[in-house]
């Protein structure tokens, strides 16, 4: 049994009269990477900036590690390290005058450990530089080395890649990838990038409005949404038998149907019979972008 | 809590402020040093001797013949025959006002910077020590840490208390050595007249007495300390409320002013001593100069200045512990 690192309960924000976040429930588990779905304006931010103390829920509790963050907000804290937005640090202080103001406010962390998370980052050559001389690229690997301080059980990065080159990103990757498989660390990511967020991530929720309209592993949220495409001849034909069956769409020379293990050979069966010629029978994943513009209805509109 | 000074105070010194400060209170009691020391050269020449009587007596001369003009308004007289009573009773007691010395600038420069001079300083460090964190948004990663609200501002509070005192002992100081090149480093005991108690246009000299300078610079220390402790809090408690720090910085700098253009015309609005600025210049009611309304005393100053101490600091911390951070 795998143990929950965070967990989510009916959470609610409401700023006047209008409710940004509607209700979300998740939960988190060991060694997971989680990835938080959604366009921009869909309440992402805000409900990260609940998760980590930043504002406060007007109902609803979240427990890290099994303390509940405002209840028990400092031992909360000490199982989390998080970035929100950009890593913002002082701009006027070394990188490693850096890391030593946020390890005077952490328990139990001593040089050893500075020195271990600047080398996990790759940053020992510059550290002793101003953070201003630092690229966009360095700042995010400091601001990591400054969530890993305290051995978090759970990070929290909101938009990790932002700003960085294609080569950043895929390091980015490859670096959250292996902190949870070989540090058991879970990892909550929000993004709006879903190619980012499919190659990243064990399960994803993807949020909008305020609430979340799906939670599910990646492999699975795709596979609900697979497709055939169907070549046959004469296609008015085929379409009105495949039409009898399931629904329907068309698509220049092919005829979309759902996939559908069982189903699909009697589909064929019936086609054959009726003097159908089937040339091509084409199983496809949706990439995760589909998925996401059918399942938020591609609105970008803000309400 | 000491971690959490020791890094409030690495980012103070990192951003230099404190010697910018050091600089600045340089430059002014270097000018001030001069013209003081033109200022001396010039009475010299015009009475033509070095004796600080004679000098005193032209003082009461002039004053009495402004005085004697009839275009001085009601206010302006009251004051001036204050100060007139004061001279006389310098001439008569054989003591010199301005015994020229360091200890003395140091005395006067306090006196004179206790209202203005000295806040502004404050402001500098003051005005963005939190709103600075909201606008490098190094809020969020001080507040996510696994330290209470309070805590953080309570050390950010500390440092700056810290810093209050460093600047004011480096004002006593720097003023104390820069002018000694010129004055001499001498009057530490020199007599200094305090107690004029103000019944009204008359002066009550019943409570007069001298005390030696370098008591009476404590005093003026212990005052300037004070103010500059109250409006630092002020700041302080701007800089949590309004996230940008040039706009803390300039509500700050415009109640300052008006305090000082106040100072020369609430005499008829009562009700104005109650804003701090009006009550900044603590030091003048121990050297004796009216008040600029009446009835304003040094406890009631006082009061007045701890009851917004105690406002802006009760409000710095419930807005900090409990706003939620964007």
């Amino acid at each position: 049994m795998k143990q929950v690192t965070l967990s989510v309960r009916d959470l609610k924000k409401r700023i006047g009269k209008r409710e940004i976040i509607k209700g979300i429930d998740f939960e988190l588990n060991e060694g997971e990477v989680f990835g938080f779905l959604g366009p921009n304006g869909a309440g992402k931010t805000t409900t990260i900036r609940m998760l980590v103390g930043l504002i406060k829920p007007t109902s609803g509790s979240i427990h890290i590690c099994g303390y509940d963050v405002r209840q028990d907000f400092t031992k909360a804290m000490k199982q989390m390290g998080c970035i929100v937005e950009n890593p913002e640090l002082y701009p006027f202080l070394s990188g490693w005058d850096n890391l030593l103001h946020f390890a005077r406010m952490l328990p139990d962390v001593d040089e050893t450990r500075m020195d271990e998370v600047v080398e996990l980052v790759g940053l020992q050559a510059r550290i002793h530089d101003k953070v201003k001389t630092y690229s966009l690229g360095m700042r995010q690997r400091l601001g990591i080395a400054q969530a890993m301080l305290n051995s978090p059980k759970l990070l929290i990065l909101d938009e990790p890649t932002n700003g960085l080159d294609p080569a950043g990103i895929r390091e980015m990757r490859q670096f959250i990838r292996k902190l949870a498989e070989e540090e058991g660390m879970s990892v909550l990511v929000s993004s709006h990038l879903l190619g980012e967020i499919q190659q990243l991530c064990d399960r994803v929720a993807i949020i909008k409005g305020g609430e979340i309209i799906k939670t599910d592993t990646v492999e699975s949220l795709l596979s609900t949404q697979e497709r055939i495409f169907w070549r046959v001849e004469p296609i008015q034909k085929g379409a009105e038998i495949l039409s009898s069956f399931t629904e329907i769409t068309l698509d220049q020379k092919y005829i979309i149907t759902a996939y559908d293990e069982l189903k699909t050979p009697e589909w064929n069966a019936a086609l054959n019979q009726a003097g159908v010629r089937v040339h091509e029978m084409n199983r496809k994943l949706p990439g995760l972008e589909e998925l996401f513009l059918q399942v938020t209805g591609g609105g970008a509109g803000i309400e | 809590m000491n971690n959490l000074v020791q890094n409030e105070m690495m980012k103070l010194l990192a951003k230099k402020r404190l010697i910018i400060i050091g600089l600045i209170v340089g430059i002014l009691v270097l000018m001030f040093t001069y013209a003081q020391y033109k200022q001396v050269e010039e009475q010299r020449e015009k009475l033509g001797t070095d004796d600080w009587r004679a000098a005193l007596q032209q003082q009461i001369i002039d004053t009495q013949n402004r005085l004697g003009s009839n275009r001085m308004l009601d206010e302006w007289r009251e004051q001036l025959q204050v100060s007139l009573k004061q001279q006389q009773y310098y001439l008569d007691h054989d003591i010199n006002p301005s015994e020229p010395g360091a200890a003395t600038f140091t005395r006067m420069f306090l006196e004179n910077a206790i209202d203005l001079f000295i806040p502004l300083l404050i402001m500098i460090v003051a005005s963005d020590m939190v709103s600075s964190e909201n606008s490098q948004g190094t809020i969020k990663l001080l507040l996510t840490r696994p330290v209470e609200r309070w805590k953080i501002l309570l050390s950010k509070y500390v440092t700056l208390l810290l810093s209050v005192s460093i600047i004011v002992a480096v004002t006593a100081l720097l003023s104390y050595l820069l002018s000694g090149i010129v004055f001499g480093y001498q009057g530490w005991g020199a007599p200094v007249i305090t107690g004029f108690e103000l019944k009204g246009a008359d002066v009550d000299v019943s409570q007069v007495r001298l005390v030696e300078q370098w008591k009476f610079l404590l005093m003026d220390l212990g005052l300037v300390w004070l103010v500059a402790v109250v409006v630092g809090t002020l700041s302080f408690m701007l800089s949590v409320l309004v996230r940008s720090t040039p706009a803390g910085m300039g509500i700050m700098l415009a109640a300052l002013i008006s305090g000082a253009i106040l100072n020369n015309m609430v005499s008829s609005w009562e009700s104005a001593k109650y804003f701090f600025m009006v009550n900044l210049k603590l030091t003048a009611y121990i050297s004796g100069t009216a008040p600029p309304i009446e009835g304003m005393t040094l406890l009631s100053s006082v009061i007045t200045l701890l009851v917004w101490w105690a406002l802006a600091l009760i409000v710095s911390f419930t807005v900090f512990t409990r706003r939620d951070v964007y």
